[in-house]
């Protein structure tokens, strides 16, 4: 239990430091890096929640994508940052205002909730969040998980294939250039040629040049 | 000393703040923004997985893996269309954004 506690509050205080870098950073390569860090102790959280297969998806596609993503971005577009933030502090007191009543009322709501609220006497992660209904006793996350996404959520499943696809061709339209000018291959013109449109027999008589 | 439900629900509000804060404090900063839209999802998965561990009940994982998807999505997106407007404007400041001409 005690080492429950001290990897919570570890992986806790991490992520809400590095959260807190990557919006005060003055580098956004540096803000990045941040929000890596963020995800990878939030991924710790899930992992002490018993949600292994969450934890794992998160540093897949977040570090393995969607960083590198940012990374890609940031690194692409060569842009004036010191300027960008040029003001940025005029906003510095109502946005400090509104964080600590927002954070307040929030924790209010979560501890009273965490209290009273349907989760009240819950044992805590200990049953490793297994879907009691449908699901014969002690499966793993991944396998609860999969029980239920295959069956009763598979159209959601499918929705958001369909929400990546759509991004993906959303992305590649956005930022696809055709640059006039430029030499390439056309597929369809050359199968399109036969024997007959490709080639041309010319007579030559002697003496004579070809003319074009 | 017992980690019960509210500690993951405060870290997940600190989170949504920071994440909100980030909007305010870099408010001509495109990227940064992505960045504290990023925030705020991870915050809303810590909320969604901590409910679904301790209600026993594993559709909440489900809901957070959907969140996770449109979080991928929308970043992909919201960077392409980044790149875009640099490409036509040479300046990522969200102030020069403000005519919806392309």
């Amino acid at each position: 239990m005690l080492l429950q506690a001290i990897a919570f509050y570890l992986l806790a205080a991490t992520t809400v430091v590095a959260a807190l870098a990557v919006i005060s950073a003055r580098n956004p390569v540096h803000s990045v890096l941040f929000l890596i860090t963020a995800f990878f102790s939030a991924a710790g959280l899930f992992v002490l929640l018993g949600a292994e297969f969450l934890a794992m998806i998160l540093v897949v596609v977040y570090v393995g994508a969607v960083a590198v993503l940012f990374l890609f971005v940031v690194m692409m577009l060569d842009v004036d940052f010191a300027e960008l933030r040029r003001g940025s502090s005029r906003y510095l007191p109502v946005g400090l205002g509104v964080a600590g009543v927002l954070t307040i009322e929030m924790i209010v709501v979560a501890v009273s909730v965490a209290a009273n609220g349907a989760a009240a006497n819950s044992t805590g992660p200990e049953s490793l969040g297994v879907r009691t209904v449908g699901t014969a006793g002690s499966a793993t996350n991944a396998e609860a998980i999969g029980r239920v996404l295959y069956t009763d959520y598979v159209y959601i499943f499918q929705a958001a294939g369909v929400v990546l696809l759509i991004a993906m061709i959303g992305a590649i339209v956005l930022t696809l250039k055709h640059r006039v000018g430029v030499k390439r291959q056309d597929v369809g013109r050359q199968t399109a040629r036969t024997p007959a449109t490709g080639m041309r027999i010319v007579s030559i008589r002697s003496g004579e040049g070809i003319e074009e | 000393m017992t980690i019960g439900l509210s500690h993951y629900l405060t870290v997940a509000a600190i989170l949504f703040t920071i994440g909100v804060l980030g909007i305010f404090v870099n408010r001509r900063n495109v990227i940064v923004i992505l960045m504290s839209i990023e925030l705020i999802l991870l915050a809303v998965n810590i909320n969604l997985v901590s409910f679904s561990v301790f209600l026993h009940d594993v559709v909440g994982q489900i809901y957070a893996l959907v969140v996770l998807t449109v979080a991928a999505a929308e970043a992909a997106v919201g960077l392409a269309i980044l790149v875009t407007f640099f490409r036509w404007r040479g300046s990522i400041a969200v102030d020069d954004a403000s005519v919806m001409r392309g």
